[in-house]
C-alpha cells in the first residue's frame, strides 16, 4: 500500500494562467524518502503546499495512508492531516524556546508523555540541553534541527520538507544533509522534500521525481535517473549531458563516438540523438586525432574538458585532477557508454 | 462566521447612514450647495490634507530619530514624545485660544513691549486648527512608526549598505518603504480624526462638513439634511480608507525569522544632535508642556477660588470603566475581524471590515443617531416580548443604560483597534500559522499562542489608543449618555462652551492625567521588551 498517493492533482493559481501543477500522479511507499526536484517555478513547492493542505487543488485526488484528503471540491484542513512540514525559513515561534516549540504539536498528550517525547525527539535530532534557548540564539543549522525535531514530534506519517537546506552554508549543508537523512531513517518517517539541488535529491531520496513547468517528467531512484533517463529535460537537468546526432542500423546506433549497442524499441533508419555525460568519454593525446580540446574547466577534484568532435559537435568529458592538456591538443576518444540513451528526433518537444 | 456577525452588527449605524443617500432630498442638497456646501467641502479636504501631511513628517522624522539616531535625550524623547496622545484636541485648542487671542496674555505681552500696532495672525483660521491637530495627533504616526522602524531586521539595512548605498539612500530607499504600511495607518488614523472632529472645529469657529451637520442638526433640528451631510462625510472616509488600501498595494510586508534584533543607531554630533534635540522639545513643549503648564495654572487658581466642578469625582470614575470596557471590547473585535480576514482573507469579510471601519470618519453625533434609531427599535421589542412574557414592564434596557454607549464607541472605535491589530498581523510570517496549523492546531489554539504573544505590541497599542479616545470622545457621549452618567469630556465642554477656562482646567487637567496612565504603562512594557530582546536571554 502506498502512504502517500496523488492521481491528476492539478492546481491553477490564475484563471487562464498555466497551471503551476498540472495532472500530478505520484505514489510514495512506507518509509520511503522521495525527492521532488525541478527548477525554480516547476510547481515543486505547489505540490508540497498541497500535501500539507495550505492550498486546494483544483482536480485530482490526494490521499494519504488510504485516506482521501483532497478531493474535487473538499479538503480536509491542515490540522486534520497529521502531516509534519519542515519550512524553508523554519518558521519556529520566536516567542517559544526550543521545548516550547517541539511541544506545540503535543497538545494531545499527557504532560508526562509530553515531556518524554520532546525528550526523544531532542535525541534524534542532537539538541538535548538547548531546551531553554530561543530560536534567535541558535545557529542555522541548529534551528533546522529543532525545525525538524517540532515536525517529527507528533510521529506523523508523513512529513514534508521545503527546500530544506537552501538556508545553510555550504560545508554545513553537506553535514546536514548526512544528519537529516539519519534522523529520517531512524524515525522511519516516510518524507517528501523539495529541492532544485539534484546533488541534495541524489544524497537523500529513495526516488527521485522530476518537475518541469507543472508536469512529473520521471519518477526513479538517482541511480536509474542519472544513467537512465526518461526525457531529454531530465537528462539535461540531472547531471551534465551532450547530445550527439546518430543514426540507429541493424548493427547498432551508428555515431561518432563509434557503433552502440542498440536499445530494444527502436527501428533501423530512425535518426536519433544519444546522450553523452562526461563520465561517459576517455581520451588520450595523439598527433594524430581528430578531435580537438577547445575548453578546460577546474573543479579541484577533476579537469572538464570540452571536445570538438570532426563533425563540429561538442562534447564534455572529465579527467582526474592532475591531468593537464592545454587548449589545442590532439586526442583519441574512448567511449564507455554503460547504458546507450537515445532520443528518438521526432519525439522531440 | 462570527466575524462576519460582528462586522455586519457594528456596520447597521452606518449602513442607516448610508441609506438615507438613496432617498435624497433634493431640497435640502440645492439648499446646502447655494449656501455653504462649497465652502465646507472645500475647508474639509484642505484641513484633512493639511493635517495628513503635517502628522506624517513630524510623525515619521520623530520616530526614526528617536529609533535610528542616538543624541542627548533621546531615552527620554523616545516615551515622552507619546505623551501629547492623552490631550484632547479640543483641549490644547482652548488653552492656545486662550492663551494667543487679542486679549489673552502673549499678546498683550507683546503689545506691552513693542507697542499697540502688533497682532499675531489669528488663530481661530484654517491653519491654526491644522496646527493644532498636528499637535496632538502626530502620536498616531509616531507610535506606530516607531515599532515599525524597531522591528525592522538590520540585515536590510545592513545588504543596502553593503550594496553601497548611503545613509539618506537607504532611509529612503529600504527604511520608509518597509514601514509604510504602520505609517499609512497612522496617517490614515490622524486624517480620520481630522475628518471627524467636532470639538475643535466648533471652538475655533471654523466650518466643516462636521460642524455644519451638528450645527443643522441641533440648530434646526433638520435631521434629514444633516444626515444627507454625514453621508457626504462617509464618502470621504471612504476614500481615505481606499487611499491607504493603494499605498499598501500588493505588497507584503513582513520581516525575517529573526525577532526584534538590538537596534543599532547613528551617534549624532554637533549641529544635528543639537537640531534633533530642538525638534523634539519643541515638539514636545507646544504639544504638551504649554497645554499642560497652562492647565496647571488655571487648575490652581480654580482650586484656590475653590471653582471646582461638583461631580468632578463621579465623572471620573464613570470615565475609568466606560473607557475600559469600551478598550476590551473594541479590541476583541478587531481581533476576531483581522484575524478572520488572515486564515480566509475572502472579499466579503474584506469589504465587511471596510464598512465597520468607516464609523471612525463619522462624527459621533451621527453615529448616535445611527444606533439610536435601531437600538431604540430593538428596545421597543424587547420591551413589548418581556411585558408579555412576564407582565412585567422592564423599560428601556439598551438605550437606558450604557450599553448602547459601549456599542457607540465600539462602531467609532472599531477602526483604531483595527489598523493596529491589522498592522501588527500583517508582520507575523504566514508560515508561522501554517506551521502551527500542520502540527494540529486550531484557529483557536494558533491564536492564542502564537499571534496574541507576537501581536502583543500592536494590542496594547490598540488598548491603549481606543481608552484614551474613548475618554476624550465628546459628541456621541453627549447624546447617547444614559440619565445621571456624566464623563469628564461632558464636564468639560460644558464649561468650555461658556468661555469659563478656568473651571473647565481641572476636569481637563484630570482628562490628561488619565490618558497619561495607558500611555506610559503601555511605553514602559514597550521599553522593557525592547531591553530583553537587546540584551539576549541567558544560555544555560
Amino acid at each position: 500500500m502506498s502512504l502517500l498517493r496523488l492521481e491528476g492533482v492539478t492546481k491553477r493559481f490564475a484563471a487562464g494562467a498555466p497551471p503551476a501543477v498540472d495532472g500530478l500522479s505520484l505514489t510514495a511507499a512506507p518509509g520511503e524518502v522521495l525527492a521532488l526536484l525541478g527548477p525554480s517555478g516547476c510547481g515543486k513547492t505547489t505540490t508540497l503546499r498541497l500535501v500539507a493542505g495550505f492550498d486546494a487543488p483544483d482536480a485530482g485526488v490526494i490521499e494519504i495512508r488510504g485516506e482521501r484528503v483532497a478531493a474535487p471540491g473538499w479538503i480536509m484542513p491542515p490540522e486534520a492531516r497529521g502531516v509534519g512540514v519542515v519550512f524553508q525559513d523554519y518558521a519556529l515561534f520566536p516567542h517559544l524556546s526550543v521545548e516550547a516549540n517541539v511541544t506545540f504539536g503535543l497538545a494531545h498528550l499527557a504532560r508526562a508523555s509530553r515531556a518524554r517525547r520532546v525528550r526523544e525527539v531532542l535525541d534524534l535530532v542532537g539538541l538535548v540541553g538547548l531546551e531553554a534557548r530561543y530560536p534567535h540564539e541558535l545557529s542555522g543549522g541548529q534551528q533546522q534541527r529543532v525545525a525538524l525535531a517540532r515536525a517529527l514530534a507528533p510521529a506523523p506519517a508523513l512529513i514534508l520538507l521545503d527546500e530544506p537546506f537552501s538556508n545553510l552554508d555550504a560545508d554545513l549543508r553537506t553535514a546536514m544533509r548526512e544528519e537529516i537523512s539519519k534522523i529520517l531513517r531512524a524515525s522511519g518517517t516516510t518524507a517528501m522534500f523539495v529541492t532544485h539541488d539534484q546533488q541534495e535529491a541524489f544524497a537523500l531520496a529513495d526516488r527521485v521525481g522530476v518537475l518541469n513547468a507543472g508536469r512529473l517528467e520521471q519518477v526513479a531512484p538517482p541511480f536509474e535517473l542519472y544513467h537512465r533517463p526518461g526525457t531529454r529535460f531530465v537528462a539535461e537537468f540531472v547531471g551534465a549531458a551532450d547530445f550527439l546526432r546518430s543514426m540507429v542500423t541493424e548493427d547498432g546506433i551508428v555515431s561518432e563516438l563509434g557503433t552502440l549497442a542498440r536499445p530494444p524499441g527502436l527501428a533501423p533508419g530512425q535518426a536519433v540523438d544519444i546522450m553523452v555525460r562526461p563520465d561517459d568519454i576517455d581520451f588520450i593525446p595523439h598527433p594524430e586525432g581528430d578531435v580537438v580540446v577547445v575548453g578546460r574547466q577546474f573543479h579541484g577534484d577533476e579537469h572538464l574538458y570540452r571536445l570538438r568532435l570532426t563533425s563540429g559537435a561538442r562534447v564534455h568529458a572529465v579527467q582526474p585532477s592532475t591531468t593537464l592538456y592545454p587548449v589545442g591538443t590532439r586526442v583519441r576518444v574512448v567511449a564507455n557508454l554503460l547504458h546507450v540513451v537515445a532520443f528518438p528526433l521526432d519525439e522531440e518537444g | 462566521m462570527a466575524a462576519l456577525g460582528a462586522a455586519g452588527l457594528v456596520s447597521v449605524p452606518i449602513l442607516t447612514v448610508a441609506w438615507s443617500l438613496t432617498h435624497p432630498a433634493w431640497a435640502v442638497w440645492a439648499h446646502l450647495w447655494q449656501t455653504q456646501l462649497p465652502e465646507l467641502l472645500l475647508n474639509t479636504v484642505i484641513l484633512v490634507v493639511e493635517v495628513g501631511l503635517g502628522v506624517l513628517v513630524l510623525g515619521t522624522a520623530l520616530a526614526w530619530l528617536v529609533t535610528a539616531c542616538e543624541f542627548p535625550g533621546r531615552r527620554v524623547f523616545e516615551w515622552a514624545l507619546v505623551l501629547p496622545l492623552a490631550l484632547p484636541a479640543y483641549v490644547i485648542g482652548f488653552v492656545f485660544l486662550g492663551l494667543f487671542e487679542y486679549a489673552g496674555p502673549v499678546q498683550s505681552a507683546l503689545r506691552g513691549w513693542l507697542g499697540p500696532w502688533v497682532r499675531l495672525p489669528d488663530l481661530r483660521s484654517g491653519w491654526g486648527v491644522a496646527l493644532m491637530m498636528t499637535l496632538v495627533y502626530y502620536p498616531y504616526v509616531y507610535t506606530l512608526g516607531r515599532a515599525a522602524f524597531a522591528e525592522q531586521a538590520p540585515e536590510f539595512l545592513e545588504s543596502a549598505r553593503g550594496l553601497g548605498r548611503s545613509r539618506t539612500a537607504i532611509l529612503f530607499g529600504v527604511t520608509l518603504p518597509l514601514a509604510r504600511p504602520a505609517l499609512a495607518a497612522g496617517t490614515v488614523l490622524a486624517c480620520m480624526e481630522a475628518l471627524a472632529d467636532f470639538g475643535t472645529v466648533a471652538t475655533f469657529s471654523f466650518r466643516t462638513l462636521t460642524e455644519a451637520i451638528y450645527r443643522v442638526w441641533h440648530g434646526m433640528f433638520d435631521r434629514v439634511a444633516a444626515t444627507q451631510l454625514a453621508a457626504l462625510l462617509l464618502g470621504l472616509a471612504g476614500t481615505l480608507l481606499w487611499l491607504e488600501r493603494l499605498s499598501r498595494g500588493r505588497a507584503r510586508f513582513t520581516h525575517g525569522r529573526r525577532p526584534a534584533p538590538p537596534p543599532v543607531r547613528i551617534a549624532l554630533g554637533g549641529v544635528r544632535a543639537l537640531g534633533a534635540c530642538l525638534l523634539c522639545t519643541a515638539t514636545l513643549g507646544l504639544a504638551f508642556g504649554l497645554p499642560v503648564g497652562q492647565l496647571v495654572l488655571w487648575a490652581v487658581e480654580a482650586v484656590a477660588r475653590d471653582s471646582v466642578p461638583e461631580r468632578f469625582a463621579r465623572a471620573l470614575g464613570q470615565s475609568l470603566v466606560l473607557g475600559g470596557g469600551a478598550a476590551l471590547l473594541v479590541t476583541a473585535v478587531a481581533v476576531l475581524l483581522a484575524y478572520a480576514f488572515r486564515r480566509q482573507p475572502t472579499p466579503l469579510v474584506g469589504v465587511a471590515t471596510r464598512v465597520a471601519g468607516l464609523g471612525y470618519a463619522l462624527p459621533g453625533a451621527v453615529i448616535a443617531v445611527g444606533v439610536l434609531q435601531p437600538l431604540s427599535w430593538l428596545d421597543r421589542a424587547l420591551a413589548e416580548s418581556l411585558e408579555r412574557l412576564s407582565g412585567v414592564s422592564p423599560g428601556l434596557i439598551v438605550t437606558g443604560s450604557a450599553a448602547g454607549l459601549l456599542f457607540a464607541y465600539l462602531v467609532r472605535f472599531l477602526a483604531v483597534g483595527h489598523q493596529s491589530v491589522e498592522a501588527t498581523l500583517a508582520r507575523i510570517p504566514r508560515s508561522l500559522d501554517e506551521a502551527a496549523r500542520s502540527l494540529g492546531a486550531r484557529g483557536g489554539r494558533t491564536l492564542r499562542m502564537i499571534h496574541l504573544p507576537l501581536a502583543r505590541r500592536g494590542l496594547l497599542a490598540a488598548l491603549t489608543l481606543v481608552f484614551v479616545d474613548v475618554m476624550k470622545e465628546l459628541p456621541a457621549t453627549l447624546l447617547l449618555r444614559p440619565f445621571g452618567l456624566e464623563t469628564l469630556a461632558v464636564v468639560v465642554w460644558r464649561r468650555t462652551a461658556e468661555s469659563l477656562w478656568v473651571e473647565a482646567a481641572v476636569p481637563a487637567l484630570a482628562l490628561v492625567l488619565v490618558g497619561l496612565g495607558p500611555v506610559l504603562l503601555a511605553m514602559r512594557v514597550v521599553g522593557a521588551q525592547t531591553r530583553r530582546a537587546g540584551g539576549g536571554l541567558p544560555s544555560p
